[in-house]
């Protein structure tokens, strides 16, 4: 993480990670009230747990942003639907352009393994999962002796701070798979099966791992209960710039001065974020588009460098905020070139099971694939606008080909222009770019 | 072909430790991916005979457990070099030069992707986006004892001694001159 200047804003999530590339070791973490959050959850009821939660407004950072407390309380009580519950904390972060929960998974374990304590204290499960992916090799090291650590301090296991609560936290390390990070796909993995999304209802709050009931929630969204929980929910609404609460990290990739992520209060205008955080574009480069969270966020352009990252603003302007992560297109790049190599992706990360996206996301690769050598047709985005409607919401049983219609709409949206030069030129009008962008030696 | 005994195949460290991961789940068959991790990580990959004895130890269908191992891009059912190169080619490196790194680790490697230098020491995988798009372009090699480990912000300069240092250390012929 690089921060251009020290901190002017409290940066809870972020506040143990130094410029050195070590996990913040258990001793430390505590003395910087780690695990004080926990050790309040513990004398609140479940309940009042959940309901703070839900009244600061913490909303999932893993892309969709539902209300992280409003998902706990749908968990049914123990005389409805008795047995264990489960946690899961999504780990998988396999979403191009995504680069978050490393930060948080590398530097600061304990954050985590304390916000899946309470979270797990809230919902009332004794077992957890961190479903992780294999790539992440250092994050697993670093995870498995952060557990060990915090099993020996009586912080994980059995009767927690000698309270009744008791917790064992484990590592599943998945092989490289992006669909397992749909949350019913990944309970499927988790049981030894097939990683193929569940059809819903049931949810998985109602029946998930084994049947039971479970929550999962991605790495920040956990990593942001222990500050919530020590300081109370005010304190915690407070932290954002706009209508939503908390911090988040905020990331830049591309051809920016200063690649890197930040933890910054929520609403923190988009400008902000690349100008003065990432350092604006590299000399010789314009501004020509961005994916605001990830691959499956739809483009925007330089007339929205003024909205809030805020999940309701970046919906409004047709768009998503997603991961938080933002992927600049640069004017020397080709934006029909970033489109199919992001179809490329979701083809190739399918499950199979749907027909729009089974056979609709090959298809929109081979119609992207001749207007990129020159061999399109006059009808071709006609023909691309109706299938990325027919992978849209409402034809699949989960989120990845609705995610994959959104880059491919809104690129034919903003960048038809140059989608049409291709035709006329035959060809990729930005190959010569190309070749005076290659790698300095 | 059946194998009748399956500790006879599996080793007794393999076992020792497919046997802790059943301490973890409360069925056998969540340990598949894990199990065929360990596996792989003893004998460089999966083969036919290694998936029948671990569905025969894990007491699951064979065709179930290969639904699992050709589901995952990390689990290898042929075999691959000492080292493996994971070539980024989402997003990020794309746009930062990727189709780059990916025509010179071939040209150097003498290999496409999904292919094994001609001396079986190194192969050449794309991958889609490994996380670290703010370090990009990168590359992660992965070794047959299961360790993985990133290069960032490479360059045709980092990539050459890169491949430089990789040949050293595992071979990997079909240098050019
Ligand atoms: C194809 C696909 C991949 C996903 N990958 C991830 C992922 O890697 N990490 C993640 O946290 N959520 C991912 N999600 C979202 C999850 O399904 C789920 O909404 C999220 O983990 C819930 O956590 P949250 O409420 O804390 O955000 C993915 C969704 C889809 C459709
Ligand atoms: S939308 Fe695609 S990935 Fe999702 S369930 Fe359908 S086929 Fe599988």
């Amino acid at each position: 993480m690089t921060n251009p200047e020290p901190h002017s804003v409290p940066n809870p999530l972020t506040k143990n990670i130094t410029a050195d590339n070590v996990a913040t070791p258990i001793d430390r973490y505590r003395e910087n009230d780690g695990y004080c959050g926990l050790l309040k959850a513990l004398e609140l009821s479940p309940q009042a747990v959940i309901d703070s939660v839900q009244a600061a407004g913490l909303r999932g950072r893993g892309g969709a942003g539902f209300n992280t407390g409003l998902k706990w309380s749908f968990v049914p009580d123990q005389d409805k639907v008795p047995g264990p519950r489960y946690l899961v904390c999504n780990a998988d972060e396999m979403e191009p352009g995504t680069f978050k929960d490393r930060l948080l998974m590398e530097r600061d374990p304990h954050l985590l393994l304390e916000g899946m304590a309470i979270a797990a204290y809230a919902i009332g499960a004794e077992r957890a999962f961190i479903f992780i992916r294999g790539e992440y090799f250092l994050a697993t090291e670093r995870l498995q002796r952060a557990i060990d650590e915090a099993r020996a301090a009586g912080l994980l296991g059995k009767n927690i701070g000698g309270n009744r609560f008791s917790l064992d936290i484990y590592l599943h390390r998945s092989s490289g798979n992006y669909i397992c990070g749909e949350e019913t796909a990944l309970l499927n993995a988790l049981e030894g099966k097939r990683a193929i999304p569940r059809a819903k209802p049931p949810f998985p709050q109602v029946s998930g791992l084994w049947g039971q009931p479970t929550v999962v929630n991605n790495v920040e969204t956990l990593c942001n209960l222990p500050h919530l929980i020590s300081h109370g929910e005010e304190w915690y609404r407070q932290l954002g710039r706009h209508k939503d609460t908390g911090t988040k990290l905020f990331g830049v990739s591309g051809r920016v001065k200063n690649p890197g992520v930040w933890e910054l209060p929520m609403g923190t205008p988009v400008r902000e974020i690349i100008e003065q955080y990432a350092g604006g574009m590299l000399d010789g480069f314009r501004l020509k588009g961005f994916l605001p969270g990830g691959g499956s966020t739809d483009f925007l352009t330089p007339d929205h460098l003024d909205l809030a990252m805020d999940y309701d603003v970046i919906g409004e302007a047709g768009s998503r905020m997603g991961t938080g992560t933002i992927t600049i297109l640069d004017d020397h790049s080709c934006p029909l070139g970033l489109t199919l190599n992001l179809q490329q992706f979701f083809a190739r990360e399918s499950c199979g099971w749907c027909t729009p996206c089974r056979d609709g996301l090959p298809w929109v690769v081979e119609i992207l694939t001749r207007l990129e050598s020159g061999n399109g047709r006059a009808q071709d985005l006609d023909l691309l606008e109706e299938l990325a409607t027919g992978m849209g919401p409402g034809n699949t049983f989960c989120a990845l080909a609705p995610g994959a219609a959104e880059p491919l709409l809104s690129a034919l949206k903003y960048f038809r222009e140059d989608f049409e030069r291709h035709l006329q030129y035959g060809g990729c009008p930005f190959a010569d770019d190309r070749r005076a962008l290659l790698l300095p030696a | 072909m059946k194998i009748a005994n399956t500790s006879e195949f599996l080793s007794a460290e393999e076992i020792a430790e497919i046997e802790r991961e059943f301490e973890i789940y409360p069925t056998r068959r969540a340990a598949g991916l894990e199990a065929l991790r360990i596996v792989q990580k003893h004998r460089g990959w999966v083969s036919d005979e290694a998936l029948q004895a671990l569905a025969a130890f894990l007491q699951v269908d064979t065709a179930e457990l290969e639904s699992l191992a050709t589901y995952y891009q990390l689990i290898f059912r042929r075999p691959v070099g000492k080292a493996v190169v994971y070539c980024c080619n989402s997003a990020s490196c794309w746009l930062m030069g990727s189709r780059d790194l990916q025509r010179q680790l071939q040209t150097r490697l003498q290999v496409r992707p999904g292919q094994t230098t001609d001396d079986g020491k190194i192969t050449l995988l794309e991958t889609p986006c490994l996380g670290d798009c703010d370090q990009a372009p990168v590359i992660m090699v992965g070794t047959a004892g299961g360790t993985y480990e990133m290069h960032r912000r490479l360059t045709t300069e980092k990539l050459e001694e890169l491949v430089n240092d990789l040949q050293k250390v595992y071979g990997g012929s079909s240098d050019e001159p």
